[in-house]
């Protein structure tokens, strides 16, 4: 501020008349004394051992205490609420000590009417010239407003806190809707199936189920709707009563892929495509041997693995089948093959592949895959399952996406199934050739 | 695991001297006694130690399970012993400490020469029925708690690697507000709740070594009476009545504290 008053080659302005005088007429009132008793702030100087040795008319009148009551008397802790006392002594105090001062710190005063007061307190020690500290003087601030916000802001994250947990809830229920409660007892067959859930927030895509079908004749299917969340879970709703009513209608795993396909375009047309992958299969059982005969169709969706009484284990390719619900007719690969006494198939969806290793940037992939089921097999449904699922905790958070395992087994006879006699002659049947429709 | 590391053990002062291990309370670290280690180094071994959770403590070694109770600190006490092997040493816990030091010599008198209790209570909470005062309620406790979330005091989730893991470059963390009292609040609370929610009343008559019980004239958290109570239960102890006042006497009154110490410490030779 340039004031007129002097030969500091700091003269007045020509275009502003010097009523300055008028201006500062007003600090004149402000004594050094009236500012300290009347500041927006409490003042308080305590001794050492923090006996109160002077305090400011502001803190007086905001605690209701008379000068005389706490002067001499009270220590600064006797103002503080008990357990504001215990944080005083084993945090406020020794900080101070130590470093000279200490700021900002929330605490809660008790006026003379027994009501509390949320203040910011800020200290530092006065030291004498010999070096020596001698007092403590302290501010203390009005924080009655910040603390109602910050308890705004409390009770907010803890709302928040709640709804999360409800979405979650809500996320977890629906996705179990989706989903079969339990897959069909199919006679002569050992059925397993695992949902991962990579997140708790958002319901997943994929889907599967097992069901009858006309004489003697079994469904399933195992897919992935496209992206996350409620808008894939109503095409996941549609593609799951769709497949069952096209199954019932044609059996034939191609015809209900394209009835799939032909529903999604119907529905979806136009602005917002919806698609998925979706493997289908018809289980007829075969001989007398025990067995089934299966036609798997496949729209985009990742190989079936075959796990083979022998100990090997290859994927059943099906390539060519075309995602379901992009073109009005969508290509869909066939393969037909038997399934024997001690083999097992196995669906997945790709959150499995796709997951990340611990090698960065790294996916699990296809060929990791294979290796991991040639070390299993010959196995049984539940154990397919069981060593994917603990595969799946080993990845852990690397598994971004959701992953629907489902496995079938056509137990061996009676007490064969614990042997997994790796060492029986393998009957080397290659995968049978695919057949593309 | 190495406790040195875990507990950020310090021995310094004369070697083979007669040995003094100060263990802090609640709120801070082991720099709440740097006032009063010049005067003890000139005569004895001083070992000064973080407890786990504390100050350059290592925090992964920390865990809910192992620190809920007195025990897993007074095990660290133990362990700290063994680990240095400097034959037995006088201890000088501050407040919750000196029930850990009761406790650990309670349980291996043969590691304790003595024990200094510093501003002890063997309870904080009121037992009318037993006609004991310790000063505060249960509520009163869950008031603290509140003012801990209220002021984490310069910890955030975003520091403490700097803090913890520096042991190298000790002056990174020195250089922090507040670091000597910075903890993980998790870990505040409970260790508050071991501290002002544990009763060791009935331990202090399981002490058999030489004690020294030294109150402040004047501790919001640990009156007189309550200094009376742990003399007179602990047979053969001695009280003194320190001058200083406020319940860290080490930081209010150092070269009275550390004199009481040490004159305690030639007695035991």
């Amino acid at each position: 501020m340039c004031r007129n008053d002097g030969d500091q080659g700091c003269g007045p302005d020509p275009g502003q008349p010097p009523d300055d005088d008028r201006t500062f007429a007003a600090l004149l009132e402000d004594s050094v004394e009236d500012l300290y008793e009347n500041a927006p702030c409490g003042y308080l100087s305590t001794l050492l051992d923090g006996q109160i040795a002077k305090v400011n008319t502001t803190l007086l009148d905001w605690l209701g205490y008379k000068r005389a009551e706490l002067v001499g008397r009270r220590k600064f802790s006797d103002l503080l609420t008990t357990g504001g006392r215990l944080y005083h002594e084993t945090h406020f105090a020794p900080l101070l000590r130590m470093q000279g001062k200490i700021s900002g710190i929330a605490l809660e005063l008790r006026a003379a009417d027994g009501s509390r007061m949320p203040v910011l307190v800020t200290s530092t020690v006065k030291s004498g010239s010999d070096g020596q500290p001698l007092l403590i003087r302290t501010t203390v601030f009005d924080a009655r407003d910040r603390r109602a916000y910050e308890q705004e802001l409390l009770r907010a994250r803890q709302e928040a806190e709640r709804e999360r947990e409800r979405l979650q809830q809500l996320a977890t229920t629906l996705q179990r809707t989706l989903l079969p409660p339990a897959v069909g007892n199919v006679p002569g067959l050992d059925v397993a199936a695992y949902y991962h859930i990579a997140s708790t927030d958002e319901v997943g895509g994929d889907f599967y189920d097992l069901f009858p079908l006309a004489a003697g004749t079994w469904g399933l299917f195992l897919g992935d709707v496209c992206g996350k969340g409620t808008e894939a879970a109503a095409v996941t709703s549609l593609a799951r009563y769709t497949l069952r009513a096209a199954a019932v209608y044609d059996p034939d795993p191609a015809a209900v892929l394209s009835n799939l396909n032909t529903v999604l375009n119907h529905e979806y047309n136009g602005t917002d495509p919806r698609f998925c992958t979706v493997i289908f299969g018809l289980l007829t059982p075969d001989g007398d041997q025990g067995g089934f005969r299966i036609v798997l169709a496949s729209g985009g969706h990742p190989p079936a693995l075959l796990l083979r009484a022998d100990g090997t284990a290859d994927y059943l390719p099906t390539p060519g089948g075309q995602l379901i619900g992009v073109v009005p007719d969508a290509d869909i690969a066939t393969i037909t093959f038997r399934l024997d006494p001690g083999d097992t198939l196995l669906l997945h969806t790709d959150g499995l592949t796709e997951a990340h290793t611990a090698v960065r940037g790294e996916r699990y992939g296809d060929e990791a895959l294979l290796d991991f089921v040639r070390a299993l097999a010959p196995t049984t449904a539940q154990g397919t399952i069981t060593a994917v699922r603990d595969l799946l905790g080993t990845l852990g958070t690397g598994v971004d996406d959701d992953t629907a395992l489902l496995a079938v087994h056509v137990p061996r006879a009676d007490g064969e199934e614990q042997q997994r006699a790796r060492g029986t002659p393998a009957r080397g049947a290659p995968p049978p050739a695919p057949s593309s429709r | 695991m190495d406790v040195r590391s875990r507990n950020q053990v310090r021995v310094s002062g004369q070697p083979g001297g007669a040995v003094v291990m100060l263990a802090h309370g609640f709120g801070c670290d082991q720099n709440l006694w740097r006032l009063v280690v010049p005067t003890l180094e000139r005569e004895f071994t001083v070992v000064l130690f973080d407890h786990v959770g504390a100050g350059r403590s290592d925090l992964s070694a920390w865990s809910e399970d192992r620190y809920s109770g007195m025990d897993g600190y007074v095990d660290d006490v133990l362990e700290i012993c063994r680990e240095l092997d400097l034959g037995p040493v006088t201890f000088v816990g501050h407040s919750v400490s000196a029930m850990m030091g009761v406790l650990a010599a309670a349980r291996h008198p043969e590691y304790f020469a003595g024990l200094v209790l510093l501003a002890p209570s063997p309870c904080f909470i009121d037992d009318p029925a037993a006609g004991y005062r310790g000063g505060f309620s249960a509520e009163d406790i869950e008031e603290l708690l509140q003012s801990l979330d209220a002021n984490y005091l310069g910890w955030s989730g975003a520091m403490a690697p700097v803090i913890m893991g520096n042991p190298e470059r000790p002056e990174l963390g020195q250089e922090l507000t507040n670091s000597f009292c910075a903890t993980d609040p998790e870990i505040a609370r409970v260790f508050a709740r071991v501290t002002f929610l544990s009763d060791n009343r009935a331990d202090l008559a399981q002490v058999a070594v030489p004690t020294l019980v030294a109150q402040c004239s004047s501790d919001a958290i640990a009156p007189p009476e309550v200094g009376a109570f742990v003399q007179a239960q602990i047979k053969g102890s001695r009280l003194v009545t320190l001058n200083a006042t406020g319940h860290c006497p080490q930081l209010s009154a150092p070269e009275e504290t550390a004199q009481a110490i040490a004159a305690f410490a030639r007695t035991l030779r």
